[in-house]
């Protein structure tokens, strides 16, 4: 493919095999955002089983219903490998699900929730209430010069993080993106916007 | 778009309302009537609850005027589960839906199993904050919907049936007319859209992006995993089941094999071992048996 020296020097550096977990919620709002971002050739799969995470770069948990994947996760094994995955070092991003999902503790959820633990933080779920009180406003990031439009539905946010983790956004004093080395949660859905930053990030991990 | 007429956050845009639609998506709706059912739904994996008083085929065997749930019932399931809920408003009871709004339901169903309110006007959808889905039996029908400010369209099927005949009836029309627009000339969607009695920006919008402009989503008479799977087939990107769950023999096994149906629609094998003894399902109405009066799918325009 032929690339300008500037393109070829990206693609040395940003993922270029990605998967998105593709169990239930907006997978496919996030594999357009993905091709939307990349500089690149990027191959996107979708992930149901856990073969499907052979030989992918990073992998991104989308928005959905916390309680309906945890379950399907945890019978079908992707969970587990989701987090074999993220133990081999790999890029991780979950939006407001996806965050909820991979967070080490949870509030408000069902006692036994299930959850992959791989960022050190607790998450309270629907911290700004039921689906009236959803919302966007412009938000700042870490990393990113101007801010970005969140989209926040039923969103969750961070109540506790320990020492790894560096708090990337906040929103009217509550913790809304988080980075653990190259795993990232953040509340809100860049997804559902047409600014591809936060999915360039991503890919840049 | 903060600070504005001293609101700290942004209006509600069509954005949220269509996000949350968004987050439901391969999914399974279920109606519960109690917090009992509603746990079981949720334990199964149940995206969202709709709650009610009555599921639909309770409501076609009794007969009567079936009217917007007791507001006590639909609180008791919101604080029983962490999921969505939604409940249902009669056609055109904007007041209905502004008491559902009032307690905060995620969702409002505006919906042909309840008896209409009004037999010309549908509610005015983008006056309120919490979004609403709506039933459709084709594309101008789903159109005039999203144009009132619906956020989810469902198929209307046929309720409290158990057959799943009319879902497809309806799932298949809505598709076929959408790659009937995407098909189009752009000089065409004018005749197109007096065609479907559709708004013309709406017409527009389906031949640019080749589907339409909001989820859509399945719903009538789906009472098996193999129906949930034949409606994600042809095109559905969630299911609400209604009486197929709570009127089968054993509700929390079907419900967690419907769950499961939808996550695996495209895989047989995997379908067949969902579907292994699930015990009775529910008995069901050929829809063909029933007359033109019995029919709920008829009501809304």
């Amino acid at each position: 493919m032929p690339v300008g020296a500037k393109s070829a020097w990206y693609t040395v550096f940003m993922l270029s095999r990605v998967g998105v977990v593709a169990v239930q919620g907006d997978y496919e709002r996030h594999i357009l955002a993905l091709r939307a971002a990349a500089d690149g050739p990027l191959e996107v799969v979708e992930a149901r089983v856990p073969e499907h995470l052979d030989g992918l770069d990073g992998v991104i948990l989308p928005g959905g219903e916390s309680t309906t994947v945890g379950l399907l996760l945890r019978r079908y094994g992707l969970g587990e490998a989701l987090v074999e995955f993220a133990a081999s070092g790999r890029p991780m991003w979950g939006t407001c699900m996806g965050m909820i999902l991979m967070a080490k503790d949870i509030e408000r959820g069902r006692p036994d929730q299930y959850r992959l633990g791989v960022l050190d933080v607790t998450v309270r779920r629907n911290a700004f209430g039921a689906q009236v009180h959803s919302f966007e406003d412009e938000v700042p990031v870490r990393g990113l010069s101007e801010p970005v439009l969140g989209v926040f539905i039923r969103a969750p946010v961070v109540v506790r993080y320990g020492p790894g983790v560096e708090v990337l956004s906040e929103y009217e004093g509550q913790i809304v993106a988080v980075r653990q080395g190259n795993r990232i949660g953040t509340s809100f859905h860049p997804e559902l916007t047409h600014d591809a930053r936060f999915h360039r990030l991503f890919l840049g991990l | 778009m903060s600070e504005q007429n001293g609101q700290k956050r942004a209006a509600k845009t069509h954005r949220e309302k269509v996000g949350l639609a968004e987050m439901l998506k391969g999914g399974v709706i279920m109606d519960v009537t109690n917090v009992e059912q509603a746990k079981i739904a949720e334990d199964a994996g149940a995206v969202a609850v709709m709650a009610l008083e009555r599921v639909p085929a309770d409501i076609r065997r009794d007969g009567g005027v079936s009217r917007m749930s007791d507001p006590e019932m639909i609180l008791g399931i919101k604080a029983a589960v962490t999921i969505p809920v939604m409940a249902k408003c009669r056609i055109g009871h904007f007041v209905e839906a502004e008491i559902l709004e009032a307690l905060e339901v995620d969702f409002v169903d505006e919906s042909e199993v309840l008896t209409p309110a009004d037999e010309e006007n549908h509610v005015d959808k983008h006056a309120f904050t919490v979004p609403f889905v709506c039933g459709a039996r084709n594309l101008g029908e789903a159109l005039r919907r999203i144009g009132e400010g619906a956020a989810m369209i469902r198929t209307k099927g046929e309720a409290g049936t158990g057959d799943v005949v009319e879902a497809v009836r309806h799932m298949r029309a809505i598709m076929s007319e959408i790659r009937q627009v995407a098909g189009s000339r752009p000089d065409e969607l004018y005749t197109l859209a007096k065609g479907f009695q559709a708004p013309l920006e709406l017409i527009r919008e389906v031949h640019r992006l080749g589907r339409l402009p909001v989820p859509n989503f399945s719903a009538g008479g789906i009472a098996t995993p193999a129906d949930a799977a034949l409606m994600m087939k042809l095109g559905a990107e969630t299911v609400f089941v209604g009486s197929g769950i709570f009127k089968s023999g054993d509700p929390a096994v079907r419900a967690r094999a419907i769950v499961e149906s939808v996550l695996f629609y495209q895989e047989p094998k995997k379908l067949a071992e969902i579907s292994r003894n699930l015990g009775e399902p529910m008995v069901g109405i050929n829809v063909s048996s029933l007359g033109e009066k019995e029919l709920l799918a008829p009501r809304g325009w």
